[in-house]
């Protein structure tokens, strides 16, 4: 999200997505940043969201050996992205999981 | 207007110098170009480099460089354009040399990666990256190359094996240069089993960090006439942007900017596609290389994957690209790879190419990407 300041500089307004969407592509992130030691190996990809956008964010809440594929409907969930410096403060956001057929 | 031409060109080898600090590269690459042209000044610097704050913990690199390379007092400034640094800086001294104010200008491209490793070093790229919509998220620059292209596989119907043959030339090509940081010949095959970066991103198909330095010293092509047998003229000059983050782009398989900055620079310098004997292109991800030369107007959409082959891009081809090894095998010195662009097109133009000589070679077209297409500058350089 812009903040305020950022939003009226640009006449945008502020937006609620549903938070659903599909992988539009994705990868295994096997060298990281070094502030992401602790999740790697870990799952990137971009996300079209239904109303059309697209945003980039990390898959969460699979296994290891779970398949995905490009077209497959996934969710926003919020998690913890990261630990910040020596502080260990931590970074909220937004992640993404598969959302599972109804039985 | 004036006229703008390159009278001379100096590069140290794309490696990993360990007895060498950011400002000793600079200053020989400098050293190397003076000598050329026996001169001892020049009227300006301009020091292309991305990741000296990070990478080295240095800013104000424009007189840290010019003070070492004996040059103080001289106007001096860094341009940063993250991975395009290099041809953002070369863009800098052709803008100040044809406007007049500036007689001569020195350009250097200097990088010092090596000495930050492993995930640090990551880390100290993703800089150039979207920092609350990106970087926060995890990501990083292969990462992002291995979406795009998982994507462009995906649309295309195609596997690994239809990128294979660009890093195939770009090490046949390295092999021969005494520069390059990686001359081994990449056999058939070798490409399909390199360890992942990010999938589908591997090792040998993504350029290695090097450290490096390479400059070239520009005038008026009036004067240049007068001082050197062989002036390169810079015939064409163009910055285009596109967004920092490719999930802003209304189409991510389609680099707006390499369309934008290519037809610019071919409009100033009067030429079209076929006019080109070589293009220096910005090989940091075989994907990149398949965009862009469908971006530029060399493949159709879909298509750019075809040219992977001897046949079209090598020394002999039809459309030679990364005639001394490009970033994948000479090696991606960040903000100096624009200006090793530059200095190998013009040992291309000059015919002092040795082994990896195009044959007749008289205009070149030479890109830079910062990010994956981010921030695009293109030259036409011709003899």
């Amino acid at each position: 999200m812009r903040d305020r300041q950022e939003q009226d500089a640009i006449k945008q307004e502020q937006f609620a997505f549903a938070g659903t969407g599909e992988v539009y592509s994705f990868t295994t992130v096997q060298e990281h940043p070094a502030d992401f030691a602790e999740q790697a190996p870990y799952r990137l990809a971009l996300i079209k969201l239904d109303e059309g956008v697209m945003v980039t964010a990390q898959l969460t809440d699979f296994d290891r050996e779970d398949p995905i594929q490009i077209g497959d409907r996934v969710e926003m969930v919020t998690r913890k992205l990261m630990t910040e410096g020596p502080q260990g403060v931590i970074v909220y956001g937004y992640k993404f999981r598969k959302i599972l057929a109804q039985s | 207007m004036r006229d703008v031409a390159i009278i001379a060109i100096g590069q140290t080898p794309v490696n990993e110098h360990w007895e060498s600090s950011l400002r000793m590269l600079a200053a020989d690459a400098i050293h190397a170009a003076l000598n050329e042209v026996q001169r001892k000044q020049v009227d300006a610097l301009y020091v292309g480099n991305a990741y000296g704050s990070t990478f080295s913990s240095q800013s104000q690199l424009g007189t840290l460089v010019a003070d070492y390379a004996g040059l103080t007092g001289i106007e001096a400034y860094t341009i940063e354009a993250g991975d395009a640094s290099g041809g953002a800086a070369l863009r800098t001294g052709y803008l100040a040399v044809a406007s007049g104010a500036v007689e001569t200008a020195l350009v250097v491209g200097v990088e010092k990666s090596t000495d930050t490793v492993g995930s640090h070093r990551v880390q100290a790229r993703n800089i150039s990256l979207d920092a609350d919509y990106e970087a926060i998220h995890g990501a990083t620059l292969p990462a992002l190359a291995a979406l795009l292209m998982r994507r462009y596989m995906h649309e295309n119907n195609l596997d690994l094996s239809a990128f294979e043959g660009f890093s195939i030339n770009a090490h046949a090509n390295g092999k021969r240069n005494a520069n390059a940081m990686f001359r081994n010949t990449l056999r058939q095959g070798t490409f399909l089993k390199a360890p992942m970066v990010a999938d589908p991103v591997s090792l040998f198909d993504s350029a290695p960090d090097g450290d490096g330095a390479a400059a070239v010293i520009l005038t008026s092509a009036e004067r240049a006439a007068d001082l050197v047998p062989q002036p390169v003229r810079i015939t064409g000059s163009a910055v285009a942007t596109d967004t920092l983050t490719l999930h802003d782009r209304e189409d991510p398989l389609y680099l707006n900017a390499v369309n934008l900055s290519t037809q610019k620079a071919m409009l100033q310098a009067g030429i079209s596609i076929k006019d080109i004997d070589l293009f220096e292109l910005h090989d940091a991800f075989t994907i990149l290389t398949t965009l862009i030369l469908e971006a530029a107007g060399f493949a159709e959409r879909g298509e750019g994957w075809r040219f992977a082959q001897e046949s079209t891009i090598g020394l002999n081809g039809s459309l030679p690209i990364s005639t001394f090894g490009g970033l994948k095998s000479r090696g991606n010195p960040a903000g100096a790879t624009g200006v090793y662009q530059a200095v190998e097109a013009c040992l291309q133009l000059r015919n002092q190419a040795g082994e990896n000589q195009v044959p007749d070679a008289q205009t070149a077209l030479i890109q830079n990407l910062g990010g994956l297409g981010s921030t695009v500058v293109t030259h036409v350089l011709q003899i």
